[in-house]
């Protein structure tokens, strides 16, 4: 398994009051293996997958990444974990707006010291990024930047992508041809892929959808 | 993983090179102003420990005349003779360079070891007919005598044999006698050899490292003045540089970097360009000292007769201090930073900084901190003492006020928002209150460069009128006659005396009174003194107590460090305690003064006699020539008063060329960091300005508004500069001269000094703002609509 959620539960502290966000969730993604993550809005599907990408720590429960427990991890250990297992996709994109297009696509990679040169100019040239290279982010169109952070994502070779309402900021004709280009990226890769997203056509694409509500799984 | 983090992490730099050149640029100022005045301060330090060590001076008890400046060759001989282990000094000026000479088999070991390569060179019979001076010195004596260039010798100083500098002073006597440590037993009083001499020991010569310390203290206070503004700066980029990079910081994390490498490799980076910002800076502290140590060592000449060197050296102690200043400056800034950095939540959202800065909770923290500041100034006001005191006093003064500035500037903005109707203008004055986060460091900085500008000014004019009034007294006669023995000075003053002037001999001599070094002056009273002294204090007929030696005049140094005023009993001998009758302003001077009668003085110094005389005349030439031909006095004797007034008022004016100058740069600074603020955060601000602009608000009346903000803050800060200026040039006035020169200066207002002061500042927060301006004007249309898209 790529990815086990064993009884997860996270509470949130406001005015010393508990707030249940995810209520003792648990699930397993298999190596290839895609999965949309939906629900309404404060479901707690953006807390799953900031979960699963070691970005916060459950309250309780076991997360197992890759075969290691998130859980047992200190900050340290679950970056590097980031670093090399687990790729995210952002809504917002978040490429850094001083680097270049191409110094972002192998920012991740070189971070975790795997850039293949071969296989990121493969990537670029399946998203249409080829002329692009030495731009900066910000002359590119919401679309194109989407493509630059998916690109930055592969090139690391994750065992598991994380994407996050990865289409949300993009009109529906760009959003399908970039959901269209990292489910093909995905395949050939062999990674698994989890995507939180609201809409039904792109958890349709899926192989298996799971449905959060009030933070448990139905 | 480090590489491919630190390239991320300065790339930002290299899309943002503006930022770079603000934060270096600011940093490499501050630095240079701080190494530069240190600069100056350690040559001045190292000129008085070579001029001590190549003279004896402070190191070795002395025997010095009673009475003039002259010690006859057979009383050394007799000292040698008596058993008394002496060695003879000669000093003298030629062509306006101080001639030592030393007998080096008689010297005392204990001299640098500079002196003793010198010593040995002097020695060399080869060499007995030669002077050693430093290069300069050297230069100055060409064609006069045989010079070696030895650059361990005092600047303004040339040591030879003493045969060969009474040879070119065309003297045979000497100046002074050092006393070896060590002597034998059982050798007679000096009273019985040589009643003439007396011993000062090493503690009593004067040091001028004491002398001029408080001046160097000066120049330290606005070096840090401009290292504190300069800090502001540094302080505002690199918390503009972090804001900017929050959402990559959040991405590095996201990517896998982990904390604590991310903030080492931040720590690393922002060191780096700060040792980079810190050489800068040092080399431009070079450039600035090399330019104003002239002027400082006029200063310190002119004050103190101090000699500097005129050229500047290298010395580690400052420049370790310059690049350590720079490190700890940025560390402090950084250290915040990096706090924030560790306490951010991963997923912290990007916010911009003036929404994250403008909680009710920062008002509170700057008000509190401002009000216990201020408080502690008072206090410090109040009950501290010492010099120490009245810096730290500024210190939290200074800082404070700066504290106060945004919460102020906050109540004024919403005061005038709230009698606003006009939607522009209420939103123009919102927006105003919304950017004083972002701007509130630059607008301290220049708070506390206008306030230092209106401090100073007010200071040194107040100083100039006081001093103006003071040389007008001290230097009434229009003539002043030094003469050198006993029978010059009878001969001058019967000859003066039968031309039916009025003469104003003085009697001199140097003594301990109430425990510190002073001068004692015995006159007599004539109308001079009369009509043109002016005292501080003083029973209603002080002159004729003084006429009859039964009360004495002190100035005001001894009087503040004696503890003693008008009324008081002062100590002036052991056997002779007289009343003061009045305490006499005495500006330019360091040290104690006690004046008495000339009967009073001579009853103390019975062989006493005049060797400086005061002359009323209408006509300074034809006296001057009659003295020469008929007293046989060499017109060297004699000076034009008005003269002294000439160069003392010019030694004045270059005292202050120090100060101006890093006034000015001190300004410049501020504005620059006007500057860099409104540049960083022009980006940040097109979110706030879209909706507007949008609204129908074109470009260029944006750029307009901009410019007016710009006017409307700097005036604001001008406001407040102008009571905290007040407050600070009446510590340095009433608390730091007293502190350090011993003297308390009338504080006279200048309100036209101020206004153009404050032209100066919001033409420097216009022009800082103009660049931006353009900027706004020229920033494209696609880019305000990038805001409502959603894509920026």
């Amino acid at each position: 398994m790529v990815l086990v959620f064993d009884k997860v539960e996270k509470f949130y502290l406001e005015n010393d009051r508990k707030l249940p966000v995810l209520r003792g969730i648990g699930f397993e993604l298999k190596p290839g293996q895609t999965l949309a993550l939906t629900g309404e809005s404060g479901s707690g599907k953006s807390t799953v997958l900031h979960i699963a990408g070691g970005l916060e720590a459950p309250t309780s429960g076991s997360v197992y990444l890759a075969g290691q427990d998130l859980t047992a991890m200190d900050d340290t250990g679950r970056a590097a974990l980031r670093r090399t297992e687990v790729s995210l996709v952002f809504q917002q994109f978040n490429l850094v707006p001083s680097l270049t297009v191409e110094a972002n696509i192998s920012l991740h990679a070189a971070l975790s010291g795997r850039v293949e040169q071969a296989y990121i100019s493969k990537l670029v040239k399946a998203l249409g990024l080829t002329g692009q290279l030495q731009k900066y982010p910000e002359a590119l169109s919401g679309g194109q930047q989407q493509r630059v952070a998916i690109a930055r994502a592969l090139a690391a070779k994750p065992k598991l992508l994380l994407a996050d309402e990865p289409t949300g900021n993009l009109d529906e004709a760009t959003a399908d041809g970039v959901l269209d280009q990292m489910l093909d990226l995905v395949a050939d890769t062999g990674a698994a892929l989890m995507v939180v997203t609201h809409s039904p056509k792109i958890a349709a694409r899926m192989d298996r959808e799971l449905r959060l509500h009030g933070g448990i799984l139905t | 993983m480090m590489r491919a983090c630190l390239v991320a992490l300065l790339s930002h730099w290299w899309r943002n090179p503006l930022q770079l050149f603000a934060f270096l640029a600011g940093l490499a100022l501050a630095t240079a102003l701080w190494s530069g005045v240190q600069a100056i301060n350690a040559e001045a330090r190292a000129s008085y420990d070579a001029a001590a060590t190549t003279l004896g001076e402070g190191q070795y008890d002395q025997l010095v005349p009673r009475q003039g400046n002259a010690i006859a060759q057979d009383v050394y001989v007799g000292l040698r003779r008596a058993g008394w282990l002496v060695s003879p000094v000669i000093e003298g000026r030629l062509a306006d360079v101080r001639l030592v000479g030393i007998d080096v088999l008689t010297a005392p070991g204990g001299l640098g070891a500079a002196e003793m390569d010198q010593a040995m060179a002097i020695a060399d019979p080869e060499a007995r007919a030669l002077l050693f001076a430093n290069a300069a010195t050297a230069r100055a004596l060409e064609g006069v005598a045989e010079v070696q260039a030895d650059p361990g010798v005092a600047p303004g100083v040339a040591v030879g044999d003493v045969g060969v500098v009474q040879r070119l002073l065309g003297r045979d006597d000497l100046s002074r006698l050092l006393v070896l440590p060590e002597q034998p037993m059982g050798r007679p009083d000096l009273a019985s050899v040589a009643p003439q001499l007396r011993v000062q020991s090493s503690q009593q010569a004067a040091d001028l490292e004491q002398l001029t310390d408080s001046f160097h203290l000066n120049l330290t206070a606005f070096g840090l003045l401009s290292f504190a503004v300069g800090l502001f700066i540094v302080h505002s980029t690199i918390g503009l540089a972090f804001e900017q990079r929050r959402g990559m910081i959040r991405t590095l994390r996201s990517l896998g970097v982990p904390l604590r490498l991310l903030t080492g490799v931040i720590i690393v980076e922002m060191l780096s360009l700060a040792f980079i910002a810190a050489a800068v800076g040092i080399f431009l502290g070079y450039l600035i000292a090399g330019l104003l140590l002239p002027d400082v060592a006029a200063t310190l000449r002119g004050l103190y007769g101090a000699q500097i060197s005129g050229t500047l050296e290298l010395r580690a102690e400052w420049w370790l201090s310059g690049l350590l200043m720079s490190l700890l400056g940025t560390g402090a800034a950084l250290a915040g930073r990096i706090w924030q950095i560790r306490r951010m939540p991963l997923l912290a959202s990007v916010r911009p900084r003036a929404w994250a800065m403008a909680g009710a909770g920062r008002v509170r923290w700057l008000t509190i901190a401002s009000v216990l500041l201020l408080g502690s100034a008072a206090v410090l006001g109040v009950v501290g003492s010492g010099l120490l005191a009245a810096f730290t006093l500024l210190a939290f003064l200074l800082v404070g006020a700066a504290l106060a500035l945004p919460v102020l500037a906050g109540v004024v903005l919403g005061l005038v928002q709230a009698r606003t109707t006009a939607p522009v203008w209420n939103w123009f004055w919102a927006d105003t209150r919304q950017q004083l986060p972002g701007l509130s460091l630059a607008l301290m900085a220049l708070l506390l460069a206008v306030s230092a500008n209106i401090g100073v000014s007010t200071m040194v004019s107040s100083f100039r009128l006081t001093f103006t009034g003071f040389l007008d007294q001290r230097l009434a006669p229009e003539l002043f006659i030094e003469v050198d023995s006993a029978r010059q000075s009878t001969a001058l003053e019967a000859y003066l005396s039968d031309q039916g002037l009025e003469v104003l001999p003085l009697l001199t001599a140097s003594r301990q009174i109430e425990g510190q070094p002073a001068r004692l002056f015995g006159l007599r009273v004539s109308p001079t003194y009369r009509d043109n002294w002016v005292f501080l204090a003083a029973t209603p007929d002080a002159w004729d107590s003084v006429d009859a030696g039964s009360a004495v005049v002190v100035n005001e140094q001894l009087a503040r460090r004696a503890g003693l005023w008008v009324g008081d009993v002062v100590n002036v001998a052991p056997e002779l305690t007289l009343p003061i009758a009045a305490v006499v302003g005495d500006y330019g001077n360091p040290k104690g003064q006690v004046i008495t009668s000339q009967a009073v003085f001579r009853d103390l110094y019975p062989d006493s006699y005049p060797a400086q005389f005061g002359v009323r005349s209408d006509n300074v030439p034809r006296l001057r020539q009659k003295i020469v031909e008929e007293v046989g006095l060499s017109e060297n004797a004699m000076t034009n008063q008005a003269a002294v007034k000439a160069i003392s008022m010019e030694v004045f004016e270059r005292t202050f060329t120090v100060t101006q100058a890093l006034n000015v740069l001190t300004l410049g600074v501020a504005g620059f960091a006007i500057l860099t603020s409104l540049l960083t955060l022009a980006d940040l601000r097109v979110p706030q300005l879209a909706p507007v602009w949008a609204l129908g608000l074109t470009r260029r009346r944006l750029a307009r508004l901009e410019l007016l903000r710009a006017v409307a803050l700097s005036l604001l800060v001008f406001i407040c500069a102008v009571p905290l200026g007040l407050a600070l040039a009446w510590v340095l006035l009433n608390i730091v001269n007293v502190e350090a020169f011993g003297w308390r200066l009338p504080m006279y207002l200048f309100p036209g000094d101020y206004i153009v002061l404050g032209g100066y500042a919001i033409v420097a927060a216009l022009l800082a703002a103009t660049w931006p301006a353009l900027r706004l004007v020229r920033t494209p249309p696609a880019t305000l609509l990038k805001v409502f898209a959603n894509e920026r």
